[in-house]
């Protein structure tokens, strides 16, 4: 594991590595801020406040302001598969007044089919530009489901009517990371539920290069820019769980940081929508929520702006950042019991249950740090 | 000589898209197809499933319209079930179906459709202080339109465009002869369209209150809504009139004035004066009002006959499936469709690009069926939508459009074109957003003595179910058709707003409105259509939704009979 002391000399040499290359945009972040009446404190104050979400020490809020500078310097592809636009829009979204969206158009951004202006012949001509360009330098991100069977071709894109599944592998081949935004990209989503007629697969089921998993449908806007700044820092990819999410993001159950959890302590449950529990804010477990079978940080960066996430809105979570999610989880309003996910050992119940007087709840409570596997690179 | 342009990718939509067009030698289109490239088979998924899980999964059909299926599905399997849910919970859902309105329609018009309109490079040469006054045209009050602002705005595109790296905006059609507004107007649009960036995180952030986040909110359950707590929060509620306050504003001084300006502009442009050519309108009523009335109306016009509006018969909808990649041996019902995919893939041949594969014309090319209301082909959206409600003479919406005519001194007839779609769609957010707030302050007084927001739902498994759901999502009608047997979901369909818009031809040789838009069409540069995207993206096109799959066997017609006021 990376001392942080070390990963902060590895960000530092990223970073002059990077401040070689030619500025790609005639104005610096810092004009740019100005004119958007943003003061150096305020950008100081965001860069912290991404630290403390990459779960980096303090210092690092220097590295990440040096980062969003140079953030220009690093091609962004992103492809189109089997999806909704979802992730697209909810990366449209991104809060923080005006700008994570200005670190993303200080991005250099080459191809987007939602947000792009060209369009057919000439759209297919900016992505070979990038393609070959950029070369072993662009970041690429995949939004949706590679569908595979029938040799893919369930899926083209293009004038040319390549399919999903050879845009994708031909992508992978020049990019210097990928990353795949959702769940449904990670780990083939919606459209790989049983009984997956179109063959619908992961990205990392198809490529041969390590992919990170963003999960989530859509995953939050926080999680994404996340992921890209970490990138563009420390030029590779961060520490993974087994899924290959990155743990900053996904390291803790929902179930351990919602807001409700003193209240599943203290076995205070809705028992219906609506009724007193519910307008008392008690824990939805028993009307279905997923947070103890879920990794992601919903309940401390929520969603629009920090303005709601599901079970604020008195839903459960319903386990979308979760591979298989749509099977393992269905019959979302319903408590998933004391059933074994992943094939996680059945001794993980027993380690971390918690026997409750008022209501015995059978959680298995994967109390068992095991689960993250070891970082991709150390 | 005819030749051959390829569209593909279709940008700035929701999905994929190809158009294909044929030229003659005054490039003027003589034959268009559509064809959407991608199938996902989410009805496929539903069956075996649990009722309640529907709106869950069908949501996921669409990330841009995220809201629309998941109310739709909800709703469909309440109709099944018969659940009345409370009122509460009825006006919970028409305030998201509102903020998603006034999210998606700016969304649209603003970073969809908006560089259709508007040239980027030409705002470079404006002069701000010549275009804040030109602003001044179109609204008292402009927003993001005075002199320093846009001086900004000028200047950070340029940066842009000096480098030589225009990122997004690369490779466009800028220069196009069919641009119309002047450099300064461009300057105006281009300044609204850095705006709406912002607006619409607000607008997102108005669903997210009362659904939990935006996209994919997950608030609502089959028998009401799981909110109750942010509706019972002061402090909560007013956080979404002030959100609603910000983007209703936008609305209405730079959406509205931008429109007013673009019919000002555009208004001899030949390219956006036709494209209505399938002159048959279809829309059902929606967005409950505080009496308890829709602030929409349902029906069918045919063949541009205002004066002859009649009731939605669902019986008269059948889908043709002789050009989609589906086997079926004739038209049929969508309650006794079979769905085989059924993939003939392209054929090569000479394009303006060169040699490429094609799609087939004379076989099957697209993943979309053809729906046919009494054998025809229907036009739905935001057009069709304000068009039958005009017809009723729905006051609030004759008031409305009557007031745009005059505004921009346009007859009438000027609804049935390329800008009158996107006209109209300006026109229903205005409405949406106004109307809205009655619903709110129904709420307010509804919760004085009701606290309700859920009935619990019963299945019996013994029993079988039949049910539907019609509403008027942003980019037209849409409905879903579900059945319940063993407690699990038999069958399940949904007909969707671009189904209507961009089906292939069907076996009498009748094509859509996406394609029927399209013929008659001068081209500047058939390499380079600009026109052709801007008639298509003036449909608002979400592909996602409009692959589907029918597989409702042997259905009896009866049992889907819907009463004409749609509930």
């Amino acid at each position: 594991m990376d001392t942080h002391a070390a990963l902060y000399e590895q960000g530092k040499a990223r970073l002059d590595a990077l401040r070689q290359f030619a500025p790609r945009q005639q104005q610096t972040l810092t004009e740019k801020l100005q004119q958007h009446g943003i003061t150096r404190r305020d950008f100081m104050k965001w860069s912290a406040m991404v630290t403390g979400m990459l779960a980096l020490p303090l210092p690092f809020s220097n590295l990440v302001a040096e980062a969003a500078e140079l953030a220009d310097r690093v091609p962004l592809i992103w492809l189109h598969m089997a999806e909704c636009t979802g992730c697209s829009e909810s990366l449209v979204r991104a809060d923080t007044p005006n700008l994570d969206s200005l670190i993303f158009d200080h991005i250099s951004l080459e191809y987007h089919e939602t947000l792009m202006a060209a369009a057919g012949w000439q759209a297919e001509e900016n992505l070979e530009h990038a393609l070959e360009t950029y070369k072993g330098r662009y970041l690429l991100a995949v939004e949706g489901a590679i569908p595979t069977a029938n040799n893919g071709s369930f899926l083209t894109v293009g004038c040319k009517g390549h399919t999903g599944l050879e845009i994708i592998k031909h992508a992978a081949e020049g990019a210097a990371a990928i990353i795949s935004v959702g769940t449904c990209a990670s780990f083939g989503g919606v459209q790989a539920a049983y009984p997956n007629p179109t063959g619908a697969k992961g990205v990392h089921e198809v490529v041969s290069k390590p992919v990170i998993n963003l999960g989530g449908c859509p995953p939050s806007e926080k999680n994404i820019v996340g992921t890209l700044m970490y990138f563009i820092m420390f030029g590779k990819l961060p520490a993974l769980d087994m899924f290959n999410r990155p743990k900053w993001a996904y390291g803790a159950r929902v179930h351990d940081n919602c807001e409700r959890r003193g209240r599943f302590d203290a076995g205070e449950f809705v028992e219906e929508f609506g009724d007193h529990g519910a307008k008392e804010g008690y824990c939805l477990y028993k009307v279905g929520c997923k947070g103890p079978y879920t990794y992601n940080n919903c309940p401390t960066e929520r969603f629009n702006h920090h303005t709601s996430w599901p079970v604020l809105a008195g839903h459960g979570c319903m386990g979308c950042s979760e591979p298989n999610f749509w099977d393992d989880m269905a019959d979302f309003e319903k408590p998933l019991g004391r059933q074994l996910l992943h094939g996680l050992d059945a001794t993980a119940d027993t380690v971390g249950a918690v026997i409750l007087s008022a209501t015995v709840v059978g959680i298995g409570a994967h109390a068992v740090a095991s689960i993250f596997a070891k970082p991709l690179e150390e | 000589m005819s030749k051959r342009v390829v569209i593909d990718p279709i940008t700035r939509i929701e999905g994929h898209l190809r158009i294909e067009v044929e030229v003659d030698e005054n490039n003027v289109i003589n034959k268009a197809w559509s064809s959407s490239t991608l199938w996902r088979g989410i009805e496929v998924i539903l069956k075996g499933r649990t009722p309640m899980d529907v709106g869950l999964i069908v949501q996921r059909i669409c990330g841009v319209c995220t809201y629309s299926h998941y109310r739709c599905g909800t709703e469909a399997v309440e109709n099944a079930l018969g659940i009345q849910i409370p009122l509460n919970a009825k006006y919970l859902r028409s305030l998201m179906q509102t903020s998603l309105y006034m999210h998606d329609h700016i969304v649209h018009f603003y970073h969809l459709h908006g560089l259709d309109w508007v040239d980027v490079v030409s705002a470079l040469s404006a002069d701000p202080a010549k275009a804040a006054q030109v602003a001044l045209k179109y609204t008292d009050k402009p927003i993001a339109a005075g002199e320093g602002e846009l001086r900004a705005v000028q200047e950070r595109v340029k940066g842009f465009v000096e480098t030589g790296k225009l990122g997004p905006f690369a490779n466009a059609y800028w220069g196009n002869g069919t641009y119309k507004f002047t450099p300064e107007q461009n300057l105006i649009a281009l300044s609204h369209y850095l705006k709406a960036l912002e607006v619409q995180r607000v607008a997102a952030e108005m669903l997210a209150i009362f659904g939990g986040k935006q996209p994919h909110p997950q608030s609502l359950v089959v028998g009401g809504v799981t909110s109750v707590r942010d509706m019972l929060s002061p402090a909560r509620l007013q956080e979404w009139k002030q959100k609603h306050a910000i983007v209703a504003d936008f609305i209405l001084r730079a959406y509205q004035a931008d429109i007013v300006m673009a019919a000002e502009a555009f208004g001899g442009e030949a390219s956006v004066l036709g494209g209505v050519n399938v002159k048959n309108f279809m829309a059902t009523n929606d967005f409950v009002l505080a009496n308890g009335e829709y602030l929409f109306d349902q029906g069918v016009i045919m063949k541009g006959d205002l004066a002859g509006v009649s009731d939605i018969n669902p019986e008269l909808i059948a889908e043709d499936v002789s050009h989609a990649w589906y086997s079926a041996d004739a038209p049929q019902h969508p309650y006794d469709g079979t769905t085989i995919p059924n993939y003939t893939g392209f054929v090569e041949r000479d394009t303006v690009y060169g040699k490429l594969p094609t799609l087939d014309g004379d076989g099957k090319y697209s993943w979309v069926k053809s729906p046919r209301y009494q054998g025809e082909p229907v036009e739905v959206g935001p057009l069709s939508c304000l068009l039958v409600s005009y017809a009723r003479g729905n006051k609030v919406v004759v008031d409305a459009v009557n007031a745009l005519l005059a505004r921009t001194g346009l007859p009438v007839e000027a609804l049935f074109t390329t800008l009158g779609r996107t006209a109209a769609r300006m026109l229903q957010t205005v409405i949406v957003a106004q109307e809205g707030l009655k619903t709110f302050d129904a709420l307010l007084t509804n919760i004085q003595s009701d606290e309700t927001t859920y009935v619990k739902p019963h299945i019996d498994p013994s029993r079988e179910y039949v049910g539907h759901a019609m509403i008027e999502a942003p980019r037209g009608m849409l409905s879903h058709w579900i059945r319940i047997k063993n407690g699990v979901i038999e069958n399940y369909q949904a007909v969707v707003p671009t189904t209507w818009n961009a089906g292939p031809v069907d076996a009498n040789g009748k094509i859509g409105p996406y394609e029927a838009s399209l013929i008659g069409l001068k081209l500047e540069d058939p390499t380079k259509p600009l026109e052709v995207i801007r008639i298509i993206h003036s449909f608002d096109p979400c592909m996602a939704c409009s692959v589907h799959v029918m597989d409702f066997k042997g259905q009896a017609l009866s049992e889907f009979r819907v009463s004409p006021n749609g509930q």
